[in-house]
């Protein structure tokens, strides 16, 4: 009988100790998302459009306090500009984060997990058909240029759902960016 | 949660198992490899012809058909032989391994067919078959769809296949990839007011047509004593709301119910498993600052604001064509305008 209580409570600790393994593997795995996500945004250019640009000692530089939050919202942009033409065809904000070509005005979304004006309310599936398919939300409109979803969308899953991870991870900033603007001649139409 | 466990020369069998209890047994001979290249070889017709339909093949036609464009359709469905769709949850219906959906359309000719169809590993398949312009048959389109098509009657003459990533934009956001075969579309207690009625074609099953031929089982006590109905304040809201869960419900999920769904909080889609459905879309719409906000639209946009439709954001997207605006994003080219004014009815009435 003693070896029976005893083989249960081996049985017991042994589990206990998968858990706490397990529980540490979990959070390492998660570590390691996060930092593969870093990565990943850090080197493939979404602070180039979605933080916020400002003019530092040494010119234009991303204003990391409004980290991948996105065209700012106290910017205000209400029409898109025309241009001379061949060769120009599309125009920036000096924040970096307004582009106006013959699309309209595209402004880059606030990555940050906040729950109203970001991406906290966005399941990984929603992040990952966002990419996969062009389109806002991965079912809505078409994602305009110049967000590069062509390259994008061929990012693995193991780093779509590390990319996810780490936006989720970051701080998350209050900032309503605008809806797109029509190009001219549809300005005009309506 | 669909775990196999047998495996039978030539008849593949697996047991669905939720949380350990038996839900249904599936069979399988089907969904595995490419769909064939021309819809006649797809079990819709009897052999050898494009328009007598195969007598296994059953029609169907939702009280809330979706808007595309004014285009006239015709619905089917085929399960394999000896096993049915199990509705243990009334809104999340599951399939059998092996159904296949049809839909036709048509603009003064037969267009396209598209076809959906479970495959053994669970997942979905997602094709459409344009038609010869003489509607003798129909052949597979690419993944990427055809963009243009000629077609006289469609708006503008052109005609837009989706492509397979657009099928899914649509059927993967709710919590059935099948739209428009369910409990509320199916009911028998259809809605006299709702926009572009259908009569159901001859032999067309219902939901209690579905469960007597003992093909849906497990359908929640009730849902057949008592139809499922939206329960709205009035006809009007009641055709209202229905038009928007036949339209927009399948993104507009009820929270919870997809995680592909759209990660906003107005919600569409009517749920008959719970009473308060109804009173939840209404809660979600009605002025609820929208998270869609135009610049022209001020601070205080709301998605529905009780006797302006002009001032609700859900009626300014649904008559928009700008396609960075318009709802829904896809399948349309053309505002619904007998839906346009059931909503501006419905929300100008609105106290």
């Amino acid at each position: 009988m003693k070896a029976h209580y005893t083989r249960i409570a081996l049985a017991v600790a042994a589990a206990f100790g998968a858990v706490s393994s397990s529980s540490t593997a979990l959070g390492d795995e998660s570590a390691d998302k996060v930092a593969r996500g870093k990565y990943v945004v850090t080197t493939s250019g979404c602070n180039d459009c979605h933080t916020p640009w400002i003019m530092g000692p040494g010119g234009p530089e991303p204003d990391m306090s409004r980290m991948l939050s996105g065209h700012p919202q106290d910017v205000p942009i209400t029409a898109p500009i025309s241009l001379a033409g061949d060769p120009w065809i599309a125009a920036v904000s000096g924040t970096n984060t307004a582009w106006s070509g013959p699309w309209g005005v595209s402004f880059t979304a606030n990555l940050t997990p906040d729950s109203e004006t970001g991406l906290g309310k966005w399941t990984l599936r929603n992040f990952v058909d966002t990419i996969r398919t062009g389109r806002h939300m991965g079912r809505g409109r078409e994602i305009l240029p110049p967000m590069p979803i062509p390259m994008y969308k061929h990012f693995s899953d193991a780093d779509l759902e590390a990319i996810y991870t780490y936006l989720q991870s970051i701080p998350a900033i209050s900032n309503k960016v605008p809806e797109p603007l029509p190009p001219v001649q549809a300005t005009a139409a309506n | 949660m669909v775990a196999p466990v047998k495996t039978l020369p030539h008849v593949s069998l697996v047991i669905a198992v939720w949380f350990g209890v038996l839900v249904a047994p599936f069979a399988s001979n089907a969904g595995a490899g490419h769909p064939p290249e021309r819809l006649a070889d797809t079990g819709l017709f009897t052999a050898g012809a494009t328009t007598e339909i195969a007598p296994d093949v059953l029609p169907f036609s939702p009280q809330y058909p979706l808007w595309s464009d004014g285009a006239a359709k015709r619905r089917w469905i085929r399960l394999p032989e000896g096993v049915a769709i199990d509705a243990s949850d009334p809104d999340a219906w599951v399939f059998p391994v092996g159904t296949r959906l049809w839909k036709e359309f048509s603009m003064g000719r037969r267009v396209e067919t598209r076809m959906i169809e479970r495959r053994a590993d669970g997942s979905w398949d997602f094709s459409a078959y344009v038609w010869d312009a003489d509607g003798r048959g129909a052949v597979l389109v690419p993944a990427d769809g055809i963009a243009t098509l000629p077609v006289a009657a469609a708006p503008g003459g052109r005609y837009a296949i989706p492509s397979r990533h657009d099928c899914l934009a649509c059927h993967e956001g709710a919590t059935s990839p099948v739209l428009g075969f369910s409990a509320l579309q199916l009911s028998p207690d259809r809605d006299p007011l709702a926009v572009h009625p259908e009569t159901p074609p001859a032999g067309a099953v219902d939901l209690q047509a579905l469960v007597e031929r003992g093909l849906l089982v497990n359908l929640p006590g009730g849902l057949l004593e008592t139809a499922p109905r939206i329960n709205a304040a009035t006809g009007e809201e009641r055709a209202a709301l229905g038009y928007l869960h036949g339209n927009c419900g399948h993104c507009h999920a009820a929270p919870g119910g997809s995680a592909a769904a759209v990660p906003v909080d107005a919600r569409m889609a009517q749920r008959v498993g719970e009473t308060d459905s109804a009173e939840q879309v209404r809660a979600s719409l009605i002025d609820v600052a929208s998270r869609y906000r135009p610049a022209d639209a001020g601070a205080d946009a709301v998605i529905v604001r009780p006797g302006d439709a002009a001032g609700s954001i859900l009626h300014r997207r649904m008559a928009t064509r700008d396609p960075r605006a318009q709802m829904p994003p896809l399948g349309t080219t053309a505002p619904d305008h007998e839906a346009l004014s059931l909503i501006e009815r419905w929300i100008n009435q609105l106290p």
